[in-house]
């Protein structure tokens, strides 16, 4: 199939980008991120500059891949990451958009890769439990009701990819920030630090830049792992909770 | 008193403040359109003045609508600064857009505020500014007491096609700011569940609608009624 | 070079605990002084840093990803294995040993596999406690699954991610000493030499992978948890950033390469569909439990079948060919990885394979969904169900067990699995082999620490499911926080390392040089090209079989490659920006070398063992180990042109050798 893409080229940061075309010729069978290196080899053969953009395991897991298809972060298809979507969903002669995530507390490192080291100070902030190696009590001695567990598992499968952020008109990390906290309040071991995780982890999410939610649910509808914005009502509910009900 | 700052200047405490105001505001339509549906009543204005007057004079009405003032303002203006804040914080667009992923309303929620924020200044200038600051209404009186004539003010106002037009626009525009709002009120002050949201979702569609619609059928009866006349 | 592999004395189920009893300690105000270096962050590179911080000591870990959640561990499927005995099944610490040096044919060092059975009880309370969601059974309590080629249900798993959750355990405990400051977190930064100090590891030399910077980082001592080298294959089930840099460059240091060709092939992946394929991608193992392998019995039907004429279901019971089930009728179709691997590959080399490119296999489930179907319907009390009834009930069934791994398949195939048969061939998914290390996990280089998949100790010439997991968060949780101290309780009157001595600006030119020297070829291939060829050469000749003759030719070509390599790459861009063709540059350059050592070990290795299949040593076509001849660990010391041996010798005190069957 013959293709043209329309791509975000952006030498770094602190220039300006603007959208570049290509012609490239893909395989139904190949990932769209394949079909990003077809494209990349034949830069190179021109002694081009070729796209850069973020990728590493290609199933669907580690969260790396991070770009805008056709206005759709990770493209059109439900619940799945950029790297998993294949050309199939494409026909052929169409123009496809590529852009990298945009968000104020996402900045443009080059081309299509973006910095999201704001994630990892949410987390830093307070998305674990504090257990010191070796101190941890037998497994079975924390019994765990069984849906309990599946809903904790549900909202621990964020990947944290930025595709709630990226599609969020308001560049807000609600879903993200509130999938972890949801993840650790429902377990008894998570209980424990409830509160302080709360705060901080909201403090910081909106120290880093973070828009306000507004209820869009555009995340949910992009997010790769389908995570609910029923972690966003329960990360508020517990928000008002740890603020007001709190005795500091 | 540091807790209550931080939790007020926080994302979600600004959030928190929009909610609350937006549910007060929601039973202020209520309450309105209860008493300018006596504008329907055949009774050349007795009982819609009369309310009018209990609502302008009365000291405990007068005090709750400083609230309502207030809560109008709150609303408006934390609302437009989390739309200028959401807007730095979003950083450049996409150059392509798309609906699939979340509604027009609640993309645009800030628009359509700032949209009825114009049509409520209208709509005040028109009856509450004049009736409370000016003495241009006619006067009328039943048993005895005086009062100024707003239901001929509201009758002459809504026999012009055109004010008639503005007040549809403002209520479509309300309508499908409470599409998104009623419901987005709720989760935003953390009241969702499995069983019950939908039943609040449901709520929120038939109240976002009824209630406009209501409102709608006073301009559009006094201008067809006022077309018979003539 | 004498290899001294330090196991501590005393019987085997009793050393690592006199071991730690009596072994020399760092105090916690010592520990305040000391600086420890963590390169990558996967399970055993968080769970060092985090716990080697928690106890006291400075930590400054590195990866090359944008963050530490990003490693590849996170990959991990199946789950984790344990011997907490829940299932009252027969399991035990022992049992766990004993199936892991049997599973690793013999070739793996009885007391640090004895060690991590041991260990392995503590990490899933350890995981339990810092919040990772396992499956659990209606009472609440911890649910397990069996795994391929043992007999109890040991395996803790949640849902298909055991390994991302297992990781994101890690991450926030890691997470939790960044924000202490015990742990300085450097993300993109990726290590690019080892520095010595007076022959011992002191520090790194890394590049900001962000602005190109080249940075000088000293430590006291250095711990490696970079990973495998599967993609030393190029189409491997690892991410396409997983290498093997770190390890190698150590190795240019002096430090020991061990068993570089054990490799394991997963026998459960999808099939590669053209030229362009990037990577693989693995299919649980768990599939194996109810699909059915086959491929027709005559090549005719084969090739109408590559030329899209015929399909699964066309082909009559009678003109298919279940060959596991006929080759192997005790375990079937739950045979071993590596058995499974190589009998898809004799099919395929028959001319049977049922894909386009003719390397593939049928994994069938429609007898499964049959066989529920049936079942479900008796228990819902349906008399004469009809076919579409049974099919509709043992597909529900088989969604249950498997719903997202179909639905992965769907995904990348386009087919639809539960209406044909899905289609699968073996590729490159672990390795084995790694840094030597000892019994401390202490590389032969005094200071220098290889945990996880980097190093090779634990699963000999082939690893059980399930055991990936399980070593690399034995290694960083519970052995380094106690073994580090041996080296390090040497050195608590050692001041603060210097960055500024001549080794560490020596080894900072030479990491500048050789990128420089990357960047001036300027020829006319990219390094994709170069690597996707090296891949090439390591399937055909180093791949699931191996003989003399093609490993010589093997390793040959990679020569061959690399001086073409060195001649005619076209590096893009400079160093002094984000520049992930520069990045790539490096490491395939140090696969080239890599590759032809893993071409001279399996040369050097006779027999047929784990992974390892040389067609030379069988035995009415199944593999023969050689325990009289190829009892031990090769370790290789570097050497352009010919790579010299060092041999620890394996001693089983506590097992009997036998030949591992199947049949």
């Amino acid at each position: 199939m013959k293709l043209t893409l329309k791509i975000w080229r952006q030498k770094n940061n602190a220039s300006q980008g603007h959208f570049e075309n290509y012609k490239v010729e893909a395989d139904e069978h190949m990932s769209f991120l394949e079909m990003l290196d077809v494209l990349n080899e034949g830069l190179i053969e021109k002694k081009e500059t070729p796209v850069a953009f973020e990728h590493d395991c290609r199933e669907g897991i580690c969260g790396s891949c991070s770009m805008v298809i056709n206005g759709r972060p990770h493209g059109l298809q439900k619940g799945t990451t950029a790297c998993q979507l294949h050309m199939r969903a494409f026909k052929d002669g169409d123009t496809i958009t590529v852009e990298p995530f945009r968000a104020a507390a996402f900045p443009v490192i080059k081309d299509l890769a973006v910095d999201r080291s704001s994630f990892d100070a949410i987390i830093q902030a307070g998305g674990y439990i504090s257990v010191n190696t070796g101190q941890a009590p037998d497994g079975n001695s924390i019994p765990i009701e069984k849906d309990q567990a599946l809903s904790a598992f549900d909202a621990a499968t964020c990947i944290g990819c930025g595709a709630c952020v990226a599609a969020c008109p308001n560049g807000s990390a609600m879903l993200f920030t509130s999938a972890k906290v949801n993840h650790l309040a429902q377990l008894p071991q998570g209980a424990i630090e409830h509160t302080k995780r709360v705060k901080n982890m909201v403090k910081v999410m909106d120290r880093e830049g973070f828009g306000k939610c507004s209820n869009v649910g555009a995340c949910e509808v992009e997010c790769p792992k389908e995570i609910s914005t029923e972690n966003i009502a329960a990360l508020n509910r517990y928000y008002l909770g740890a603020m007001l009900g709190s005795q500091d | 008193m540091t807790w209550l700052t931080d939790f007020l200047t926080s994302s979600i405490g600004k959030k928190l403040v929009m909610s609350l105001t937006g549910l007060f505001l929601c039973s202020f339509l209520v309450i309105h359109l209860i008493g300018n549906l006596q504008l329907l009543v055949p009774d050349d204005g007795v009982k819609f003045n009369t309310y009018a007057k209990f609502m302008t004079t009365n000291p405990l009405i007068k005090f709750i609508s400083i609230g309502l003032y207030a809560g109008i303002l709150l609303h408006a203006i934390q609302g437009l600064l989390i739309v200028f804040s959401n807007k730095k914080a979003k950083g450049s667009k996409y150059a392509v857009s798309t609906l699939a992923n979340g509604s027009w309303m609640s993309k645009n929620m800030g628009l359509l505020g700032t949209f009825i924020l114009f049509f409520l200044c209208i709509h005040m200038g028109d009856f509450w500014y004049k009736m409370k600051f000016t003495d241009s209404l006619a006067m009328v009186t039943y048993d005895g007491v005086e009062m100024k004539d707003l239901y001929k003010r509201v009758y002459a106002s809504f026999s012009q096609i055109w004010i008639v037009i503005v007040y549809l626009v403002g209520l479509v525009a309300l309508a499908l700011h409470l599409l998104h709002g009623f419901q987005s009120a709720f989760t935003t002050i953390g009241l969702r569940h499995k069983k019950y949201t939908p039943i609040i979702k449901a709520m929120g569609v038939g109240f976002s609608i009824f209630i406009p619609l209501l409102y709608a059928i006073i301009p559009l009866w006094v201008l067809i009624k006022g077309a018979a006349n003539y | 070079m004498k290899l001294d592999a330090n196991i501590p004395e005393g019987p085997l189920a009793e050393k690592w605990k006199k071991y730690t009893g009596s072994m020399n300690l760092v105090a916690p105000n010592n520990k305040r002084r000391l600086d420890v270096i963590v390169v990558g962050t996967g399970l055993a590179g968080a769970s060092a840093a985090a716990t080697l911080a928690e106890l006291g000591y400075n930590v400054k870990a590195f990866t090359f990803h944008d963050s530490p959640r990003r490693a590849h561990s996170i990959a991990a499927q199946g789950g984790i294995n344990a011997a907490k005995n829940y299932q009252n099944d027969g399991d035990s610490v022992h049992r766990l040993f004993y199936d892991t040096v049997k599973g690793g044919d013999y070739r793996s060092r009885e007391a640090n596999v004895h060690r991590l059975a041991e260990c392995s009880t503590e990490i899933i309370d350890q995981a339990v406690a810092q919040g990772v969601p396992f499956a659990r059974e209606y009472g609440g309590l911890l649910a397990n699954r069996t795994f391929g080629g043992v007999q109890v249900s040991r395996t803790f798993y949640a849902r298909g991610q055991t390994g991302q959750q297992l990781l994101l355990g890690a991450y926030s405990a890691l997470s939790r000493q960044i924000a202490t400051g015990q742990v300085k977190m450097y993300n993109r930064h990726e290590m690019l030499d080892l520095v010595k100090v007076d022959g011992k590891a002191r520090g790194i030399i890394t590049r900001n992978l962000l602005n190109g910077k080249i940075e000088r980082h000293a430590a006291h001592c250095v711990v490696l948890a970079t990973g495998g080298y599967g993609n030393v294959f190029y189409l491997s089930t690892n991410a396409m950033g997983s290498n093997v840099s770190a390890a190698w460059r150590s190795v240019k240091q002096g430090a020991l390469f061990a068993n570089p060709c054990y490799t394991q092939i997963h026998p459960t992946c999808i099939p590669v569909s053209g030229e362009y394929q990037s990577k693989l991608t693995l299919m649980s193992e768990s599939l194996r439990n109810d699909g059915r392998v086959w491929v027709p019995k005559t090549v005719e039907d084969a090739q109408a079948i590559q030329r899209g004429e015929k399909r699964a279901e066309d082909l009559a019971e009678e003109d298919r060919d279940y060959y596991l089930e006929r080759r192997y009728p005790a375990f079937g179709n739950l045979v071993p990885r590596d058995v499974a691997s190589r009998a898809a590959k004799v099919a395929s080399d028959e001319g049977k394979g049922v894909v386009k490119t003719g390397l593939g296999v049928y994994l069938d489930f429609a007898e499964a969904i049959k066989r529920y179907g049936t079942s479900e319907a008796f228990s819902a009390g349906i008399d004469n169900p009809s076919a579409a009834k049974i099919n509709e009930l043992g597909e529900a069934v088989v969604k249950a067990k498997y719903g997202n791994l179909f639905q992965m398949y769907e995904k990348i195939t386009g087919e639809n699995p539960y209406k044909t048969a899905m289609k699968i061939y073996p590729a490159v998914h672990y390795t084995m082999g790694g840094l030597w290390v000892d019994y401390n996990l202490q590389t032969n280089v005094p200071g220098l620490f290889a945990l996880g998949e980097a190093n090779f100790s634990d699963h000999g010439a082939n690893r059980l499911g399930a055991s990936a997991l399980m070593q690399g968060l034995a290694d960083g949780y519970f052995v380094i926080p106690y073994t580090i101290g041996t080296f390090l309780a040497n050195d608590i009157r050692t001041p603060k390392i210097s960055n500024e001595t001549p080794e560490f600006m020596e080894a900072e030119q030479r990491v500048k040089d050789r990128i420089d020297q990357l960047i001036a070829i300027k020829g006319n291939q990219s390094v994709e090209s170069f690597h996707r060829r090296l891949g090439k050469i390591m399937w055909e000749y180093c791949g699931m079989s191996r003989n003399a003759e093609g490993l010589k030719k093997g390793r040959d070509l990679i020569r061959e490659l690399r001086k073409e390599f060195y001649e005619d790459v076209f590096v893009p861009g400079s160093a002094d920006e984000f520049n992930p063709e520069l990045e790539k540059a490096a490491r395939v350059a140090d696969f080239l070398e890599l590759g032809e050592l893993f071409a001279v070990d399996a040369m050097d290795r006779g027999e047929s063992c784990g992974g390892h299949f040389r067609e030379e040593s069988t035995e009415n076509g199944e593999a023969m180990r050689n325990d009289a001849e190829y009892m031990y660990v090769s370790a290789w010391e570097w050497d352009d042109n010919n790579p010299i041996l060092h041999k620890e010798d394996l001693k089983f005190e506590a097992v009997e050798l036998k030949t591992r069957s199947y049949k």
